[in-house]
């Protein structure tokens, strides 16, 4: 290695050893991000008051596969212009949450809910259960691209629903646009009629990612999208993430706190079913109030 | 990093190193020893079965045998070749995986997709191992009783008294679909569990629907199962003799039956390979061992491409995969 005072490779801007610490409230300043060093880092999140917009209100939300209750009366409001992360351990409950918001949990034989969720006021139960899914679409931890073309890939939730089937030529600005917006289009341009699953992993993922932008949603689920990507990959897609909020309402369950601190503007930190805290991401991370908050945050449990 | 300095002396480092059996039981060495003259004795086997066929076929086979009817004659020079069992086999190995493969694949699709009662999906299951277990003689004997029902007539050749002959390609080709189906079943079953839950629910989290989710993504998705088991199916259908002597008829040419021009290939009688070489061989009813061999070395060469195809299907669609 160099002598230490040249300044790192720039290989990631990312910083690894931004590791967030419980900082106590008197730490002052810190919603700025100069109260506390490794803030500074960070592609500083945009100020979350402007042109925010709620899409969709849980309330009182109770999941249960069975006699197991994985969800216990959850309340929350999802808004465009910002990301929510849902953290916590494993089987808390926050991809199963998750999963409740597009109905892909009635696909589950036992499991039973009660509670309202709401898209734009209308309750989501009352929805065309199709129809919900195009306005609230999903990227899963696995990139799991159709065995199909690029392009067929993201025209897939398009053709979908109108009558007459549309051509090719008809949804390729649709398909470039999408592919754009996920930012992938510039490495795949040429090969649009190859096969979606000869892409890299962290192409899958974003050509996953351009699949759910595609149909126009008004909330974009992603469920632990980074968890199987490498730290370039995971660098682009948190670029992305950050980017979309602007255009959809963006929810994140991640295992990995510090990307939830790089990327959410609101962090919702759930344990056992239930919502322990939810709040600003600066404030749960930098402050939180509830103690199992605290020592998840600084790594005792989970 | 190659060779740095000279590397010391040492004793060579066995890799893999292979666990001695020295210290083994007596009964686990000859266990061993068996399991291993086992596989040697299968390659023997089945060397000995292909040299001897390759011998034979180069000896035998004539490309006018390949290109000339069979005619009746008792002089073995002028009973001609074997085209048109040549063209039956094609004709109902076609004929049956055409009829297995929507049957199979539907089957297959029900039972890993909706599979709901529960209680049906397991009568189906028994079913499908009850008709791969059932020996082909007991399809065709079964297959000739309904075929000779009057509503079936169509499907062959009704005599001037009104007896219907359920002799047919048709009536063949439909049992030959029941030979096949269990293969394509569980090609098609196998391949359609190894996509994993997300990719379903990945469509569904577009708004498709379930229909459009099987049509649009598991079944491409389970294609090289499928072709897998079509053509393990049709190995199956151009190696079967029994429904062929009691389905298809006794004669050795292609005759038309009844119906529209076309349909009456479909409709008629005729051979395949497997019946021209139990005609031919002394150990059947015949007395021409070289054009069986011959008819038998084509009808082996098939079934090997065949299965060649298999293999490089499934190589090419191992390749293809989704995290889990």
């Amino acid at each position: 290695m160099g002598s230490l005072t040249e300044p790192p490779p720039p290989v990631r801007r990312i910083v690894l050893d931004a590791e967030p610490r419980v900082v106590e409230p008197s730490a002052g300043g810190n919603g700025n991000g100069n109260g506390s060093g490794h803030l500074r880092h960070v592609p500083r999140r945009r100020d979350p008051a402007t042109a925010v917009r709620e899409r969709m209100q849980v309330e009182g939300l109770t999941i249960s596969y069975g006699a197991k209750v994985a969800v216990d009366s959850v309340s929350l409001p999802v808004r465009q212009g910002e990301v929510l992360a849902l953290i916590g351990p494993s089987g808390c409950g926050k991809t199963t949450l998750l999963r409740s918001l597009n109905r892909l949990t009635e696909l589950t034989p036992t499991a039973s809910r009660s509670g309202r969720i709401s898209l734009d006021g209308e309750d989501v139960d009352g929805l065309e259960v199709t129809q919900l899914r195009r306005r609230v679409s999903m990227v899963f931890q696995q990139p799991n691209p159709f065995p199909m073309s690029i392009a067929d890939n993201v025209a897939y939730g398009l053709r979908e629903g109108g009558g007459r089937r549309r051509s090719k030529s008809d949804l390729r600005p649709a398909v470039v646009d999408a592919l754009q917006r996920a930012g992938l289009y510039d490495e795949v341009s040429d090969d649009l009629d190859h096969p979606a699953l000869r892409l890299s992993g962290g192409q899958q993922q974003r050509l996953c990612i351009a699949r759910a932008l595609a149909v126009g949603p008004e909330v974009l689920l992603l469920d632990e999208p980074c968890s199987a990507l490498d730290p370039r990959s995971t660098e682009t897609i948190e670029k992305l993430i950050v980017k979309l909020r602007e255009e959809v309402a963006v929810v994140i369950v991640t295992h990995n706190l510090q990307q939830a601190f790089r990327v959410a503007d609101n962090v919702a930190f759930m344990y056992l079913g239930e919502l322990v805290e939810y709040g600003p991401a600066d404030q749960v991370f930098g402050s939180p109030r509830a103690k199992r908050t605290r020592d998840y945050i600084a790594g005792s449990f989970g | 990093m190659t060779a740095l300095r000279a590397p010391a002396p040492v004793p060579p480092v066995r890799h893999g190193a292979v666990e001695s059996t020295a210290s083994w039981s007596r009964l686990d060495r000859i266990g061993l020893a068996l399991c291993w003259a086992a596989g040697l004795a299968l390659c023997a086997i089945c060397a000995a079965i292909l040299l001897f066929m390759l011998f034979k076929g180069m000896q035998f086979l004539r490309p006018a045998l390949l290109l000339s009817h069979p005619l009746p004659d008792l002089d073995q020079s002028r009973t001609g070749g074997f085209l048109d069992p040549l063209i039956g086999t094609v004709v109902l190995t076609v004929l049956g995986i055409a009829f297995a493969l929507p049957i199979g694949v539907a089957t297959a699709v029900w039972l890993t997709e909706y599979g709901r009662p529960s209680w049906l999906a397991r009568a189906v299951e028994s079913g499908i191992e009850i008709v791969a277990g059932t020996p082909s003689i007991v399809l065709a004997i079964f297959g000739l009783i309904i075929f000779q029902e009057h509503v079936f007539g169509f499907l062959s050749f009704t005599a001037q008294g009104g007896s219907v002959f359920g002799r047919s390609f048709l009536t063949a080709g439909a049992m030959m679909a029941l030979l096949a189906m269990p293969l394509v079943v569980g090609a098609t079953r196998e391949a359609l569990n190894a996509i994993p839950a997300h990719v379903r629910e990945a469509s569904y989290a577009l708004g498709a629907s379930k229909a459009r989710t099987i049509r649009r993504v598991l079944l491409p998705g389970a294609r090289g199962g499928i072709a897998t088991g079509a053509t393990l199916g049709m190995g199956r259908i151009a190696g079967d003799t029994a429904i062929v002597v009691i389905l298809l008829g006794a004669s050795l040419q292609m005759q038309h039956g009844d119906g529209p021009p076309g349909y009456r290939i479909l409709s008629g009688t005729g051979s395949t390979l497997t019946t021209y070489v139990y005609n031919n061989s002394p150990a059947g009813e015949g007395n021409a061992p070289d054009k069986a061999y011959a008819a038998a070395f084509v009808l082996l060469v098939i079934v090997i491409l065949l299965n060649f195809a298999v293999g490089a299907i499934g190589g090419s669609e191992r390749r293809v995969a989704w995290g889990r």
